[in-house]
């Protein structure tokens, strides 16, 4: 790799451990996860392998769970946190003011982790990864998947203890970038996932034990949405760290701009949150106006992503530049391509920009009709979140574990093979499936087995089997080279330094205004307020709970 | 560099040219989307299901009109349909109008939350027990149209669909 030193401090060997078991516990989950997503593809293709899978899974919808659970929320929830952890430490170059608070946030997870897969797998929590009641799952799935997102507050709030230590040691310097973005994610995180936590413990964890008899499932899935957008940019947001703060310097170029870095971050810690009702569009008790004031405010969520692309990009050409491309395009070929980090990250970018058009169309409003809960969006999900996210953290794993080892990647070339088939393989499934969605198929749904199915679906449908085939073989080439490379028999010593890019332009000549906290948190709360205060205050009041739970899976 | 020797940081925020040309063209480019959108959805007559009806999903096909779930003509080509979603079926699962009719459709749900998508159509609905998602629409085309469940609603999900035949007049 192509890193070099960065003098100061370095991490400790119990902090390196600490960070690999948060990885230890998101590769176990998105091997697991990443299982049961090309048996749902093969189903679409009309090769349904759960008649085999019986004895344990008993239904397509159980394995569905399992896939959505164990890859959009453990998956990316365990790597953020340990990423965080080593962006916090390694970005403000001290260790963290209270490890005990980080490894009990760590270990509330992995608590909650046991107790929210115990009841999947039992087959009493067939609800999928949204839980929308009046589904009524085993009380221990409720409990469980809050005691995740506790522990993920208290790691959270281990990193803001450590920045508040450093920030009384350097007043007047900068949180650099590294450290910046991952509080600020965190931050975001805190105020995003109230919404659920509200919506499980005043509701639905009463319910599952008995304490009330009903639910109100309209104003549940208000609370649902609260933190079901902001939780799209919990887990792209740790992504645009790594874009930002450490790819330019993996590409051989500098960040282009840290001032527009920061000020995109900003925006989405005011923005992310009071957009939720763009995924409530077709909803009935949902007022029409505040779904309009929602469409608008998604579209102001999309500039920072712009800003972002621009000055990713830009970077990017830097490195490629500085490597001797020349031309217009002739940098693009210059980029370290055979590094399997720096081409897991590219790629991801790549189909991310159509990922970013696709949300753009979820979020106009009355083209929403057209695609809303249909194939299409389970499509855009997995360019978005299956795709810029997960593929970006392979590629920062592809690093990561080398550095916390000591071992060096077992086989780079596979590695960067790895990359292009996940790239390929996602192409082929995604467009297969905002196609057959345009053409209506529902999305979350056993397909092959429905029998509405027109003959204009099938060739999609194949497709979306094909690129399942393609991302299986990959999913189980990362984990096979992750498990190679941290047990090896005969390591190689890695030398592998955290990347860390430079700025163009010192970050102390970033205005003080984009590293003070207080003003943009109280806007955010401001905002949240207008723009879910009214409808919410609405649903509280007529709230019902005459919802009677059913388990009918 | 001792915190003590740090240089002062700019008052504003430098903006290289081509970022800023960038930046113009982001908010250009959003605006122009967002006032299409807006303006399509006016021209159009763009409808979306929302008002607050608070129904009881345990008694609304009790009485009220989900009590006799169907078809109804209210006056010469306009129509409203009411129909009961139920894991795993819609009831009634059947509907025949003629060429150029305009339907409401009345969607509420007994048990868990379902989905309501008429397909080749723009009605798109979350069907949400307690409440009762109402969208128009009129059938230009003979043909047949599937209505079909959206939301996961449990083992036999994908079973459950409908149909709307559109008849030409005699």
């Amino acid at each position: 790799m192509t890193q070099t030193v960065i003098p100061g401090y370095e991490i400790t060997t119990a902090d390196k451990r600490f960070i690999g078991q948060h990885v230890v516990v998101a590769v176990l989950a998105l091997a697991i996860g990443s299982f049961f997503g090309p048996v749902q593809a093969f189903e679409y293709a009309g090769v349904d392998l759960y008649p085999y899978l019986e004895p344990v899974f008993k239904s397509y919808y159980q394995g569905l769970t399992l896939h959505g659970v164990l890859n959009a929320l453990i998956w990316t929830t365990f790597f953020i946190t340990g990423f965080f952890t080593l962006t916090t430490i390694h970005g403000l170059k001290r260790p963290l003011l209270f490890p005990s608070l980080n490894r009990f946030g760590f270990w509330t997870m992995v608590v909650g982790l046991v107790l929210t897969a115990s009841p999947i797998l039992l087959d009493q929590a067939t609800v999928l990864y949204t839980f929308y009641p009046p589904l009524e799952a085993s009380w221990a799935f409720y409990a469980g998947l809050t005691l995740v997102v506790v522990g993920s507050w208290v790691e959270g709030w281990g990193f803001f203890l450590t920045w508040r230590a450093w920030r009384r040691d350097h007043p007047r310097r900068r949180t650099p970038l590294l450290a910046f973005g991952g509080l600020l994610t965190m931050a975001m995180w805190q105020i995003a996932t109230l919404g659920v936590a509200v919506e499980i413990l005043t509701m639905l964890l009463p319910w599952a034990l008995g304490l009330i008899d009903g639910t109100d499932p309209g104003l549940a899935r208000t609370y649902f949405w609260f933190t079901g957008h902001p939780l799209v940019y919990f887990w792209l947001l740790p992504a645009y760290v790594s874009w930002y703060s450490m790819l330019p310097k993996q590409a051989g170029g500098k960040l282009f701009s840290d001032s527009l870095a920061r000020l995109s971050f900003w925006l989405f810690l005011l923005l992310s949150i009071p957009v939720g009702f763009h995924h409530q569009f077709v909803d009935p008790g949902v007022a029409a106006g505040w779904k309009w004031v929602h469409a608008g405010l998604t579209y102001a969520v999309f500039f920072p992503s712009m800003i972002t692309a621009f000055t990713v990009i830009a970077s990017l050409e830097n490195g490629g530049r500085r490597r001797g491309g020349t031309g217009w395009l002739g940098w693009i070929p210059k980029l370290p391509w055979s590094d399997p980090s720096v081409s897991a990250q590219l790629l991801a970018g790549i189909l991310f920009m159509f990922g970013g058009i696709g949300g753009l169309i979820n979020a106009s409003f009355s083209v929403n009709a057209v695609v809303h809960n249909t194939a299409w969006v389970s499509g855009h999900f997995h360019l978005t979140v299956a795709t810029a996210v997960t593929l970006s953290f392979m590629g920062i794993a592809y690093w990561l574990v080398p550095y916390l080892t000591g071992n060096a990647l077992w086989n780079r070339r596979l590695a960067v093979v790895q990359t292009w088939l996940w790239f390929v393989g996602m192409t082929i499934f995604s467009t297969a499936m905002h196609s057959v969605g345009l053409l209506g198929a529902p999305r979350r749904t056993k397909l092959g087995d429905a029998p509405y199915v027109p003959d204009e679906w099938s060739g999609h449908l194949l497709r979306v089997g094909i690129g399942g085939a393609i991302l299986l073989v990959s999913a189980a080439l990362f984990v096979f080279l992750i498990v190679r490379t941290a047990y090896s028999r005969r390591p190689v010593p890695a030398r592998v330094e955290i990347p860390q890019a430079e700025s163009v332009h010192d970050p102390q000549q970033t205005p003080a205004w984009l590293d003070r906290w207080v003003p943009w948190l109280v806007a955010t709360v401001v905002l949240v307020l207008i723009a879910y205060g009214p409808q919410l205050w609405h649903q509280i009041v007529t709230m019902d709970l005459s919802s009677v739970g059913f388990q009918p899976w | 560099m001792n915190d003590g020797q740090l240089p002062a940081p700019e008052e504003s925020m430098h903006i290289d040219p081509y970022e800023r040309q960038w930046i113009r063209v982001s908010i250009v480019v959003l605006v122009a989307f967002g006032a299409l959108v807006v303006l399509a959805s006016v021209l159009f007559g763009f409808g979306l299901t929302g008002d607050h009806a608070g129904v009881d999903p345990a008694t609304v096909t009790e009485s009220g009109p989900f009590a006799e779930p169907g078809l109804r003509e209210i006056e010469p080509g306009k129509y409203e349909a009411y129909i009961v979603a139920q894991t795993f079926a819609f009831i009634p699962s059947t509907l025949t109008v003629p060429v150029g009719a305009e339907v409401t459709f009345h969607v509420t749900s007994v048990d868990v939350q379902h989905g309501f998508i008429l397909k080749d159509t723009n009605v798109n609905m979350q069907v949400v027990p307690g409440e009762v998602s109402i969208l128009t629409t009129t059938f230009d085309q003979a043909g047949t149209y599937h209505y079909i469940c959206s939301e996961y609603c449990g083992i036999g999900h994908h079973a459950m669909f409908g149909s709307l035949t559109v008849e030409e007049q005699p």
